[in-house]
């Protein structure tokens, strides 16, 4: 899907980062904040205090409905009926065949009531996907990314930012639950979800064009406590740290949950829905590849596409590589062929021409103090 | 952005500076930031013998990779070895201390542009 040709799309914050002095690149046909001023004090900056993140290019897609719940469970791979109201979970979209279509945050809002967040690139797909595999149930799918601004704040101050400003009690709010509150006055969908491997919160505003009012009152609030705002390229390399997946790098439609080693995610228990067959059959096969985490010992950064080498010998690929703020050294997430033996053996990776060395570390590469 | 009046300047985004027989480069502010947060430079071999346009090295930011051209012919006498430790100095000071290589050049230097030059042209990529 590529929506290179046409003009990219402006977030309702355009002209707030625009103001702000942001470098803006074409995201998923989205144009979006890479950074403010540098990447790497944005990215300490969460790390420490906190950041501030438009992520409006995300899609937003309501499922209402009697047969909501039900829908869900037989269109995605989680078991969505099993949630609580005011609770989210983290579940994919697979094709029949078991490859993942996109990775979803799922928010149950009430009852009968579903918001299925989705990754920009994908929203076209995950929308007709959800219309077409809930016609035969009773409920009513809106694709309603446009109508939404999503606005991540993140960091260990994120809460003492918030609290002023919110009518909501935080701590009343688990990670991975989310319910109708206001912030500045505004009412929003506010969420203790992220995508840093920090503290915090993603706060949907609906209308769309309430967003710049909601930033601005974060933003002066949190000035105090060290908030910045932070870019793309911040947070992808918070999210690397993190060792969490991104859609396009760790999960592609060639591979199941099985095979990015989130298998987890996919609950049979729950009966038949979309690609539980070919699910069923990753499960008990072997896992063709396994994603594991390299440190590089010298300066140069691992990038993507780059091949991991064991004494010499190819073993796998880099789906994710920078240079990791936090540690210091380059950081990389590969896939290397599932019945590899990672303790013994000299790692290397294949820089231009160049055997970089490299170790293997357990994943996440950062875990917050909790 | 700045843009120092002394300086020589390529439309690959480096700057010259010349003293004597010795040219010093480095890569401007300009392109400091736009490739953002500097991690990584790959230098010259010193004692090497390089010519104009011929790509010597690397610069990696955060997200990117850039080869860096020499702007003149001669012999790398010297680099930046402080570098290796504080990539980041070619964001904080491009003109100064960020400086890449040094090269001796025994002929005529070719043609750079000027301060102004340099400026239009990076006016026109903004």
């Amino acid at each position: 899907m590529s929506e290179s040709t046409s003009a990219p799309r402006l977030t309702a914050l355009h002209k707030t980062h625009e103001e702000a002095g942001a470098t803006l690149v074409d995201f998923a046909g989205w144009l979006m904040p890479l950074r403010y001023g540098s990447e790497t004090a944005e990215h300490t900056a969460v790390r420490e205090a906190a950041g501030l993140f438009d992520l409006s290019h995300m899609g937003e897609i309501r499922l209402i409905g009697p047969q909501a719940a039900r829908a869900l469970d037989h269109a995605l791979v989680g078991h969505l009926s099993k949630v609580k109201v005011g609770r989210a979970r983290y579940t994919m979209v697979t094709a029949e065949d078991g490859g993942v279509l996109d990775d979803l945050i799922v928010y149950r809002l009430g009852e009968e009531e579903y918001l299925v967040v989705a990754n920009a690139a994908n929203v076209p797909v995950v929308a007709s996907v959800l219309a077409e595999r809930a016609a035969d149930f009773d409920v009513e799918v809106v694709d309603e990314s446009a109508d939404h601004s999503l606005i991540a704040l993140q960091g260990p101050k994120a809460v003492e930012i918030l609290a002023p400003l919110t009518d909501a009690d935080l701590d009343e709010i688990r990670y991975y639950a989310g319910y109708e509150h206001t912030v500045a006055g505004i009412p929003v969908l506010l969420a203790r979800t992220g995508y840093t491997g920090e503290d915090g919160f993603e706060i949907f505003v609906r209308p769309a064009d309430k967003a710049p009012e909601v930033w601005a009152a974060l933003s002066a609030e949190g000035a105090r406590h060290g908030l910045v705002p932070a870019g793309l390229s911040a947070r992808d390399t918070l999210r690397m740290e993190a060792g969490m997946p991104l859609y396009g790098q760790e999960l592609t439609a060639d591979l199941t949950p099985f095979d990015a080693g989130l298998g987890r995610v996919v609950k049979f228990e729950k009966g038949d829905f979309v690609g539980r067959a070919a699910l069923e059959e990753a499960s008990r096969t072997a896992r063709a590849r396994r994603l594991v985490g390299f440190v590089a010992r010298g300066r140069r950064p691992l990038r993507k596409g780059q091949d991991v080498l064991r004494d010499g010998v190819v073993v796998g690929t880099i789906t994710s590589g920078a240079p990791s703020p936090t540690l210091g050294r380059p950081i990389a997430m590969a896939y290397v062929d599932g019945d590899l033996d990672t303790t013994t053996g000299a790692f290397t990776v294949d820089v231009r021409g160049r055997g970089e060395e490299v170790d293997v570390v357990e994943l996440p590469f950062y875990q917050r103090k909790s | 952005m700045s843009v120092p009046t002394e300086l020589g300047y390529t439309a690959e985004h480096e700057w010259v500076r010349v003293e004597g027989d010795i040219a010093t480069v480095g890569i401007t502010a300009f392109a400091a930031e736009s490739l953002g947060d500097i991690v990584f430079v790959e230098s010259p071999a010193v004692g090497g013998e390089v010519s104009t346009g011929e790509a010597v090295g690397e610069v990696e930011s955060t997200k990117s990779v850039s080869e860096i051209y020499t702007p003149v012919t001669g012999e790398i006498t010297e680099i930046n070895g402080a570098l290796e430790d504080a990539p980041e100095t070619i964001n904080s000071d491009p003109y100064t201390d960020g400086w890449l290589f040094k090269v001796r050049v025994p002929g005529e230097l070719p043609q750079l542009l000027s301060a102004a030059e340099y400026t239009k042209l990076i006016e026109g990529e903004n």
